[in-house]
């Protein structure tokens, strides 16, 4: 898979919808629920659910971070399943809080 | 990542809230979704190219701004302010495209070749349209989202460019996901020519708070629609502000559900934002600085930053109220001298910027560097903690016998002045120095004289900077956004120079 800036994906295993904000320093396979992804368009196979180890969940409006690729993604719909690059879990980037500007 | 994803998000997760308008009779999130997609739908009809916008301010805004991202089409928001003649010449440059023209503006515009003209009120029919609402919009790539043509107060408008990426990276990148508390409503009266315009609709919708537009700034209605509406947040540049706070006095207003007020888009008296904190101890102030090239906002004065600076004997923190802040965290800013050397603390330099949110690009010239950096032609220092200081852009600095002079500095003590109303500092060419300190006056109450105003300044800043040139006008020239129109004070001050020497 190529995840470009702006791609969207979707979770094969649960309802959680993704798109990547940036790019890995090199490719990886991104997962959730620990299934990889696939592309927004396309049809959901039926029947799945996360594994064990990968259903922390997915917030909605929520960017992920794998430190070591540099990797960002946005969660665009909430999901049972939790993100992983090459198995390597995601992690929530906390949010500065910023004062409104516009 | 497409702009047209945040406002996905945001109906999906909250289709009933509202994102728009009145209280009483508001536009939810869903709504706000079905009517661009009918509005994409039935502009792809209409012709091709980007989106036009002239008008003003309104509930058809959004839409429109949220349709053209759907199509993957450039919106082109013309200031609707411009003499005929020189929105014509812009509406020619954004061809092909498809026009939305507010109705009694249509003359103005008719007959343009390459644009097809359609009214606002054909556009917000067709955004209530079951037909269009139902329509499939194919994916498009995100490509440009936005074509401003830079207000500039000189020369021919540039067409900055600004991509879905840059946009939904700051928007992403400063706003939590639908974190505004469900009472908050901002009111919009920059217009929608105006960069702040553009990025108020998209942090609003993807922060979850209402937009209250206003058609157009008076301090009145301002002040009025900010009572009735129970506004919680506004963004104003520094002369709109001034006028509100003397609306506020007079009508004994103090908006006491008004949490958050930001400011920006040009330097703020201290004098008047002192009044500000006074009058409305209850409000958060924020200053932001930011540039239409950077998709908005770069450098925020947060509320606390300002209690501190009123609140300190430290001359150091106390200047801070006259900064911009700090740049916003994931952005990197550095001050740059002539040869490109980064400077240190307290030098004086040119600001340069570098982040996902800095597009840095007009249609035609890139103006990043190889290694993203983008210029902004804005002089600036940082203080010993981080805060940064404008002088103005980089033009507007006086080179008077190699010693650079900041007009900004010279005009906020001549603004502290009582016989001051309003003040411009430009340098003018010398034969002796290269350039000397010119002042204009628009005096408030009666005139004082020159010997009086450079007597003033003496007493606060170095000789160099005393003005050796000074003029009495009743007012200073202002563009529509409330930019000092510098360059028309300083090209008059230099004529008149040359006749006087000849």
């Amino acid at each position: 898979m190529e995840l470009k800036p702006g791609s969207r994906w979707k979770s094969a295993v649960c309802d959680g919808e993704f798109v990547v904000v940036r790019p890995p320093s090199s490719g990886g396979v991104l997962a959730s629920g620990g299934e990889p992804v696939i592309p927004h368009g396309s049809e959901k196979p039926a029947g799945g659910s996360p594994s064990p180890d990968h259903a922390g969940g997915s917030v909605l409006g929520k960017r992920y971070t794998d430190v070591e690729s540099g990797l960002a993604v946005l969660c665009s719909k909430a999901g049972a399943g939790s993100l992983s690059l090459d198995g390597r879990p995601l992690v929530l980037q906390e949010a500065k809080k910023l004062p409104a500007s516009d | 990542m497409h702009t047209a994803l945040l406002l996905e998000m945001a109906a999906d997760a909250f289709p009933e809230r509202l994102a728009l308008g009145e209280r009483a009779a508001g536009v939810t999130f869903a709504e706000l979704q079905a009517r661009a997609t009918a509005g994409a739908a039935w502009l792809a009809a209409q012709g091709e190219g980007s989106v036009v916008f002239l008008g003003l301010n309104g509930p058809a805004l959004p839409a429109a701004v949220f349709a053209a991202g759907k199509l993957g089409r450039p919106f082109a928001p013309l200031n609707y302010r411009a003499p005929d003649d020189d929105l014509r010449r812009l509406l020619a440059r954004t061809a092909p495209s498809v026009a939305i023209v507010d109705d009694d503006m249509m003359l103005r515009v008719a007959g343009v070749e390459g644009v097809t003209i359609v009214t606002r009120s054909a556009f917000e029919a067709a955004c209530l349209d079951a037909g269009h609402r139902a329509a499939e919009l194919a994916e498009t790539d995100p490509d440009i989202a936005v074509l401003l043509f830079t207000s500039g107060t000189t020369g021919e408008p540039k067409a900055a460019v600004l991509r879905h990426r840059h946009l939904a990276s700051y928007v992403i990148s400063t706003v939590e996901f639908m974190d505004a508390e469900e009472d908050e409503a901002a009111l919009v009266s920059v217009p929608p020519y105006h960069i702040a315009g553009i990025s108020a609709v998209l942090t609003g919708v993807y922060g979850g708070r209402r937009i209250v537009h206003m058609p157009a700034f008076t301090p009145d209605s301002w002040v009025e629609t900010a009572a009735r509406e129970a506004i919680t947040h506004a963004m104003l540049v520094p002369t709109m502000l001034g006028r509100v706070l003397d609306v506020m006095e007079v009508k004994g207003e103090r908006l006491p559900q008004m949490r958050a007020l930001s400011y920006g888009g040009g330097r703020m008296p201290r004098a008047v934002i002192e009044r500000a904190l006074r009058l409305m101890p209850h409000v958060a102030f924020v200053n932001a600085y930011g540039l239409t090239e950077t998709s908005s906002t770069i450098s925020v004065l947060g509320p606390q930053d300002h209690r501190d600076a009123i609140a300190s004997s430290d001359p150091q923190v106390s200047r801070r109220l006259a900064s911009v802040g700090r740049p916003l965290p994931g952005l990197e800013l550095e001050i740059r001298g002539p040869e490109g050397d980064v400077l240190p603390p307290g030098e004086a330099g040119e600001v340069y910027v570098r982040g996902e949110q800095v597009a840095g690009e007009y249609l035609g010239r890139k103006l990043l560097t190889e290694d993203g950096w983008f210029p902004t032609n804005d002089s600036g220092w940082l203080d010993a903690g981080g805060y940064l200081f404008i002088e103005g852009r980089l033009d507007d600095v006086i080179v008077r016998g190699g010693e650079n002079i900041s007009p900004g500095e010279i005009e906020d003590v001549l603004r502290a002045h009582p016989g001051v109303g309003d003040v411009a500092v430009v340098g003018i060419p010398d034969d002796e120095w290269g350039e000397r300190v010119a002042a204009v006056i628009a005096p408030k109450g009666p005139e004082p004289t020159a010997q009086e105003l450079a007597a003033w300044v003496q007493s606060w800043l170095r000789s160099t900077t005393t003005p050796e040139t000074w003029e009495f006008r009743t007012e200073l020239p202002y563009n529509e956004t409330g930019k000092l129109l510098r360059r028309v004070l300083k090209e008059d001050l230099a004529a008149r120079a040359r006749t006087v020497a000849a």
